[in-house]
């Protein structure tokens, strides 16, 4: 089946199986490789996506239900301006170890922060809560979701050593 | 303007992570993210049956399904003698089923297909034909008369027992028990719970038809020792075989161990010619790959009147699955269970165990623990809490009485192992004082008498990590020391190569500030590789927290012999005397000159355009480093807790961890470390379980059932520290990865031992659960 949809801003489309999930046409047909497979029962949040806006666990979702629609992977949360308030503050507060949980948690906190944004620890602990890290203790993924909400209000600018990690590592 | 503290990234600073910025990008590499042109896909056939024997392998119709290309079967394994594997235990593991299915999960066979969608199609169309035997799913049940044999491809197995193990001194022990005013014993059996990174196991194989080279891309935490079992598993050439660990989404002990998948995806690209992937979806993962735990112990503790221990006896049945493959040193057959005096003065002890087999998963990996330190630390913070509240003691008054005191390190414990540092009475007293302890016990008394149920909990753990002496620790016959290569180019910056391999644990960030530390180069200037066994020294891997203690100290070392070297050069360059040079982190300026120096940065380029005559070009070299000991770890951990009389459930109030790790090199990492186990080991303590059913059906095969904790359920933790310096490491670090899922479940379980402690409740076996709680409850009399 042809599938088209508008993936971190550009059109993209395929030809697939009507079983195929999007989050394996997210990473095989178009190579986005930053949304993982965690337990392929919805239960770990790994493979979470943004669909118009909303957080949804791409194992669950076929990708032909996402014909139209438009599609944020963590490939799309920086901009050309630098990275997002979310990146910086996951990199900030240390809201990260091994990395695998990562997109999916920053793309909650995302969306949350679009709904309310500023988020008790207790707002944030529920919002997160479809999303399981085995490294953090979550302690730091809170503070780093407090730490863009803060970013975003007073627009700050990227901090120095943010912005040399930004050229780091690709 | 506000003065700025530059951050060059030395021991002690909390500087951001240099592996952040590809991960925060989603441009992490990890083992599913590898495509290689032409490459297939394999999808692997488990039994249903935990025991049976297979009448027949149907493969007909699999075989013409679309896009199949082959469907391999322990049959055709056998042709290539590779039906069967050594394991790390010197037993022997099916790689696919030929007579037997040994446990629920187990391999039988394997489709290799275009894509992953059709190897699973396929895979579903293989007809196995099995007789049901019935299933042994505990130590009792294979002790029991008339048990099946399970290990009947063994020929000298006749019963289900694998090995029996003793440590310390049964006849001392015994006398010691006969003069002890009082005995407290205590029964508890630590389920079998499962690692579940996020990340699971996999491995991409692509064997080249026409050199015979192996580039094998794998989930490993030990890439050479994996290397090394490649080379003698499947008889490949060593120099033909290249192990590359990407990116890797948490390991916890789970990708220690070589699996079946990976013997039949290299075995499947050998034959094929093209590359092969295979990567277990989350319930191969928890039914099939690195279980942990599942040991039944009973100890008994002997006190004199004054509360003072005299001895201490464990015996451990210890549930191994179906083959013995546990990842452990050869000369041990539990781990290194017997560190379970822990951090008390017992003048003596005997610890005996007895390892069977039954219809399970293989595997007993240490889960974010050293080789069996979890178990032995539970055993012993158990017992002594049940031993305090038997006497009447002050679970904190109790454990201070019994600690060994810091002038007696280093100790050497009743079962030989030499503790290097400690100061327990000083971790006890910080975390006391964090909690506000005397004021908290007041408070317990006072809700108690309200009627609530509520109590607090205390854990003081030695760890022995950092594995290990050569003399007495090796893998295969491997010595585990480790190592680190750095190549200082002419522009100063540097190269640092690592026989370990980090799964999350933040090594480019810490490593380069060792080398910051030693050579002065900044950290952001120092890449740090590992996980290629084509490129990095040799290494024993990442796991039992050794990075630091061992490649940590190797990385401290080669860092020293080129600053030896650095300062031969500035004395070229300064003309002056290497003895009259004084060493300025990142400089050496002449004695009584501060302004006469050489940086780092001078020097590596003179290293290779201006050095003194005979001296050879270059500034690199490589440290393989043997410890002398292990680290010991030590902590205090407190929690307070409160139960609802209505429903059982517990809830943790506090959660205050002190650990000491000896020097910090990252305080940040350390502590984000710290959180994770914390949180690992509330998982363990009150939600993580894999059980069976009495057929040998595996009960959390999917995180519907293995509960994780997620951020709603998962406490607060408020850490402190103190530096107790390991004498012999040459930083003085000790590792600390996995203290907090070692100390913590005692820490948590007890809370609730003393909550329920007025209602005559001794013990609960983990996961404390609410129904488990309430049963507890209702039996004591309590019917709210």
């Amino acid at each position: 089946m042809k599938v088209s949809m508008t993936v971190n801003g550009s059109e993209r489309s395929g030809d697939v199986e009507p079983r195929v999930l999007l989050v394996d046409f997210l990473r095989t047909n178009l190579r986005l490789t930053g949304t993982h497979i965690g337990c392929d029962t919805s239960s770990c949040g790994a493979c979470t996506v943004l669909i118009d806006g909303e957080p949804v666990k791409s194992c669950t979702q076929l990708a032909v239900q996402a014909d139209g629609r438009a599609i944020t992977t963590v490939e799309g949360l920086a901009t050309a301006a630098g990275l997002s308030p979310m990146q910086i503050g996951f990199h900030e507060e240390h809201g990260l170890q091994c990395g695998f949980c990562t997109p999916g948690m920053m793309l909650v906190g995302t969306a949350l922060l679009e709904h309310n944004p500023n988020p008790t620890e207790e707002e944030i602990r529920w919002a997160i809560s479809g999303n399981i890290c085995r490294c953090t203790g979550y302690m730091n993924i809170v503070k780093a979701i407090k730490h863009a909400a803060a970013l975003r209000e007073s627009s700050e600018v990227v901090p120095r050593e943010t912005a040399a990690a930004a050229t780091g590592g690709e | 303007m506000a003065t700025e503290v530059h951050m060059h990234g030395r021991i002690g600073e909390p500087i951001k992570r240099k592996e952040d910025a590809r991960f925060i990008r989603g441009k992490g590499n990890y083992l599913d993210d590898i495509e290689l042109p032409g490459m297939l896909h394999m999808a692997i056939l488990r039994s249903p049956h935990a025991h049976a024997r297979i009448k027949s392998v149907d493969t007909a119709e699999a075989s013409k399904m679309p896009g199949v290309i082959a469907v391999v079967t322990g049959e055709l394994m056998a042709q290539h003698k590779l039906a069967w594997m050594p394991t790390l235990s010197y037993d022997t593991q099916a790689v696919l089923a030929t007579d037997k299915v040994r446990f629920q999960g187990q391999e039988v066979a394997a489709v290799i297909a275009e894509t992953l969608y059709q190897a699973e199609d396929a895979r579903d169309a293989v007809v196995v034909d099995y007789d049901v035997l019935p299933a042994v799913i505990d130590p009792e049940g294979a002790k029991a008369a008339g048990a099946p044999v399970i290990r009947d491809d063994k020929e000298d197995q006749k019963d289900n027992h694998i090995y029996h193990w003793e440590s310390g001194d049964q006849a001392t022990t015994q006398a010691a028990f006969a003069k002890a005013d009082k005995v407290i014993r205590l029964h508890t059996f630590y389920p079998r719970c499962h690692p579940a990174p996020m990340e699971t196991c996999g491995i991409v194989a692509d064997v080249n038809g026409a050199t015979g080279r192996a580039t094998i891309y794998m989930t490993s935490q030990a890439p050479h020792l994996h290397r090394t079992v490649f080379a003698l598993v499947a008889g490949l050439p060593e120099e033909n075989i290249r192990i590359v660990s990407p990116d890797i989404g948490g390991g916890f002990g789970n990708k220690v161990p070589v699996y079946p998948g990976y013997v039949v995806a290299t075995a499947a690209s050998l034959l094929i010619g093209r590359p092969v992937k295979w990567v277990e979806d989350r319930t191969e993962n928890l039914i099939s790959t690195g279980f942990a735990r599942d040991f039944h112990m009973t100890g008994d503790l002997a006190v004199d009147k004054d509360g003072k221990m005299l001895a201490l006896r464990v015996h451990l049945d210890s549930d191994n699955g179906a083959f013995f493959s546990d990842a452990q040193p050869t000369k041990v057959k539990a781990g290194l269970f017997h560190i379970v005096t822990g951090s008390y003065d017992i003048p003596t002890a005997h610890v005996t165990a007895d390892g069977y087999y039954t219809n399970k998963a293989p595997g007993g990996v240490a889960y974010r623990c050293s080789f069996r330190v979890t178990e032995a630390s539970y055993m012993i913070e158990r017992l002594v809490t049940n031993a305090a509240i038997e006497l009447g003691m002050d679970q904190a008054e109790f454990r201070k009485k019994n600690f060994i005191r810091k002038d007696q390190f280093p100790y050497e414990s009743p079962t030989g192992w030499v503790y290097d540092s400690g100061d327990y009475h000083k971790a006890m007293d910080v975390a006391l004082e964090q909690l506000g302890y005397n004021e908290l016990r007041k408070d317990v008394e006072a809700r108690r008498a309200k009627g609530e149920v509520t109590g607090i909990g205390i854990a003081s753990f030695t760890e022995v990590v950092g594995a290990g002496h050569g003399k007495d620790f090796d893998l295969l016959g491997v010595r585990m020391f480790d190592s680190a290569e750095l190549r200082v180019h002419p522009t100063g910056k540097a190269l640092l190569r690592m026989g370990t391999k980090s799964q999350g644990q933040g090594h480019e960030t810490t490593f380069a500030q060792i080398v910051t530390e030693e050579l002065g180069i900044p950290a952001a200037d120092v890449l740090v590789e590992e996980g290629d066994t084509d490129t990095a020294p040799y290494g024993l891997g990442t796991y039992a927290s050794r990075s630091t203690p061992v490649a940590g100290a190797a990385t401290a070392m080669v860092s020293r012999k080129l600053r030896d070297k650095a300062r031969k050069i500035a004395g070229h360059l300064l003309e002056a005397d290497e003895e009259d040079l004084v060493w300025d982190n990142g400089r050496f300026y002449v004695k009584g000159s501060p302004d006469k120096a050489k940086t780092i940065q001078e020097i590596a380029f003179a290293a290779y355009s201006n050095l003194p005559d005979g001296m050879e070009a270059g500034l690199e070299g490589v440290h393989y480093y043997d410890p002398p000991n292990m680290t010991y770890p030590f902590g205090t951990y407190a929690v307070v807790v409160d139960v609802d009389k209505g429903t059982g459930q517990v809830k943790v109030r506090r959660m205050v961890a002190v650990d000491d790790c000896g020097v910090r090199i990252n305080p940040m990492i350390v502590e984000g470390q710290i959180h994770g186990g914390l949180a690992e080991g509330f998982g363990i303590a009150f939600m993580q379980l894999i059980t069976f059913d009495s057929e040998g059906n595996c009960i959390g095969s999917n995180f519907l059932d293995y509960l994780l904790p997620t951020a709603v359920e998962t406490p607060s933790f408020e850490l402190g520290e103190t530096v107790t310096p390991s004498p012999h490491h040459p930083l003085g670090a000790k590792g600390v990865g996995e203290s907090p899922t070692v100390g913590s479940p005692a820490a948590y379980v007890n809370a609730v031992i003393d909550a329920l402690s007025p209602y005559g409740v001794t013990n609960i076996d983990m996961p404390v659960t609410s129904d488990k709680v309430w049963a507890a409850l209702r039996a004591a009399g309590v019917n709210e």
